[in-house]
């Protein structure tokens, strides 16, 4: 199970709290757990990352264990924490506009 | 009819305003979607509790909103507009070629008979249809595939199909307008598209016939009339009287004809609206007095109503999609604000009232008559 931490609009939008939890088949990677929170909240599709290339979206970020992995490639796996659930993966918005 | 309902997009929510017929005591509902910029909100006139919303941010993304209670709730439907086939380039602010990027939905324009069918005029430019609900989405490619789609340019607020007007005697006729590529016209249900821009000039154009460049605002037409169309360019209020074919200069006595938006009176369709605005570089009224201009003759000749408004020391912008009129026996007018403010009239413009005067910013006023 992973635990994951979404920004306070996407929990409004996908009806949820601060956390939700997914889970994931085979190695945790940044884009299986995208992937699984797609799945599971579909109103997030496009949120995130793009549709279509599935691109980070430039604002948002993600982090976990206090390590910045927004630009790690998609199929890098995550840390084991993570993988276990003793740390949750974050998904932050830039603070940055008005 | 017994009330209207007044739906205001700003930058951080959207709005619903209602009344009874006498348009003296309003009932304010939201901010819904808190946060988000709702570039613009819409009824069906097919169904009036079927509303759709653009709801976007530059964090997140575009999502479309839809409520079928009259805005008591919502719910997201589709979110995804994908340009059909290789999307191509248009033209940058510097001329270079720019590939074409979905950025969001800046107008909203359900079917006149069916509410499940819904148009969407988007950034970068292109027109998509609905015909579930919202729940997908397809690019009506015509339109960009038409020939000139990469020589379209933006203006200043993006690359943006704005205005998506239905003609009510022709399914098969719609009028969109881009800024700042100019104004086209489908007479085949969006398969096929011409430019209608002939009779624009515009500085920076140096081709007096050029058939794309020009910065049209907004394109209003009254529904008795669908072949008379009034536009609010970028500098000239324009007026066309063969569906687009060709367009004359009304702008007539205006103190300036700069402007973003323009409509006309419900039951009168020679009588029209605009708030001009001092300059493409000065965003808000002559002399610091909110006034907006009314023609009864279609143009040329031009009142100044400024009963109710603020007339000294006011500095707020009208946007494209800001103004908006009611069906009841005495017309509504209305428009909203940069400064936050939503202007009624319940009596064609002869005076004036906030419904509010706080909101954010407002971006689209859209009024439906119940």
């Amino acid at each position: 199970m992973i635990r994951v931490e979404l920004p306070a609009h996407l929990r409004t939008l996908a009806q949820v709290g601060r956390e939700v939890s997914v889970d994931v088949e085979g190695r945790a990677t940044l884009r299986a757990v995208l992937d699984a929170i797609e799945t599971r909240y579909p109103v997030l599709r496009g949120t995130i990352r793009d549709h279509v290339t599935e691109q980070r979206r430039p604002f948002v970020r993600f982090f976990a264990c206090e390590e910045d992995l927004s630009h790690d490639p998609p199929d890098t796996p995550l840390p084991e924490a993570v993988a276990t659930g003793a740390e949750p993966f974050l998904i932050v918005g830039a603070m940055s506009g008005g | 009819m017994s009330g209207v309902r007044v739906l205001v997009g700003t930058r951080k929510g959207a709005f619903v305003l209602s009344s009874d017929a006498k348009r003296a005591a309003w009932d304010v509902s939201g901010p819904h979607f808190g946060g988000w910029e709702i570039y613009h909100v819409k009824g069906s006139p097919a169904d009036p509790n079927r509303l759709y919303a653009s709801q976007s941010s530059g964090w997140f993304g575009q999502i479309i909103q839809r409520s079928n209670d009259g805005g008591k709730t919502w719910e997201p439907v589709g979110n995804k507009f994908v340009y059909d086939g290789v999307p191509g380039t248009h033209q940058w602010y510097d001329g270079t070629p720019h590939p074409w990027e979905f950025k969001r939905v800046w107008h909203l324009e359900p079917s006149l008979t069916d509410p499940d069918t819904v148009y969407a005029g988007v950034e970068d430019a292109a027109l998509f249809r609905s015909t579930d609900g919202g729940q997908t989405w397809q690019e009506l490619a015509g339109l960009r595939g038409h020939g000139s789609g990469p020589n379209w340019q933006p203006g200043a607020g993006g690359l943006c199909l704005h205005t998506i007007l239905l003609d009510p005697g022709n399914p098969q006729r719609i009028f969109i307008a881009i800024s700042a590529a100019g104004a086209f016209r489908t007479d085949d249900g969006g398969k096929t598209w011409r430019p209608i821009n002939r009779g624009l000039k515009s500085d920076g154009i140096p081709n007096p016939n050029a058939e794309v460049g020009h910065c049209v605002h907004r394109i209003a037409m009254h529904r008795s009339r669908p072949g008379v169309l009034f536009m609010q360019k970028h500098w000239d209020v324009m007026r066309s009287d063969d569906a687009g074919d060709s367009w004359q200069e009304v702008s007539g006595n205006l103190p300036t004809d700069f402007g973003f938006a323009i409509d006309v009176h419900a039951h009168e369709p020679e009588t029209i609206y605009v708030v001009p605005i001092k300059s493409d570089s000065e965003h808000y009224p002559l002399d610091g007095k909110l006034r907006v201009y009314r023609s009864r003759t279609g143009g040329q000749e031009w009142e100044a109503l400024t009963n109710g408004l603020p007339q000294r020391d006011c500095y707020v912008n009208v946007l494209r999609d800001a103004m908006a009129v009611d069906a009841l026996d005495s017309c509504g007018v209305y428009f909203g604000t940069t400064g936050g403010q939503v202007y009624a009239s319940a009596d064609s413009g002869d005076s004036w009232a906030p419904i509010v005067r706080d909101l954010p910013p407002v971006v689209s006023v859209e009024v439906q008559t119940l």
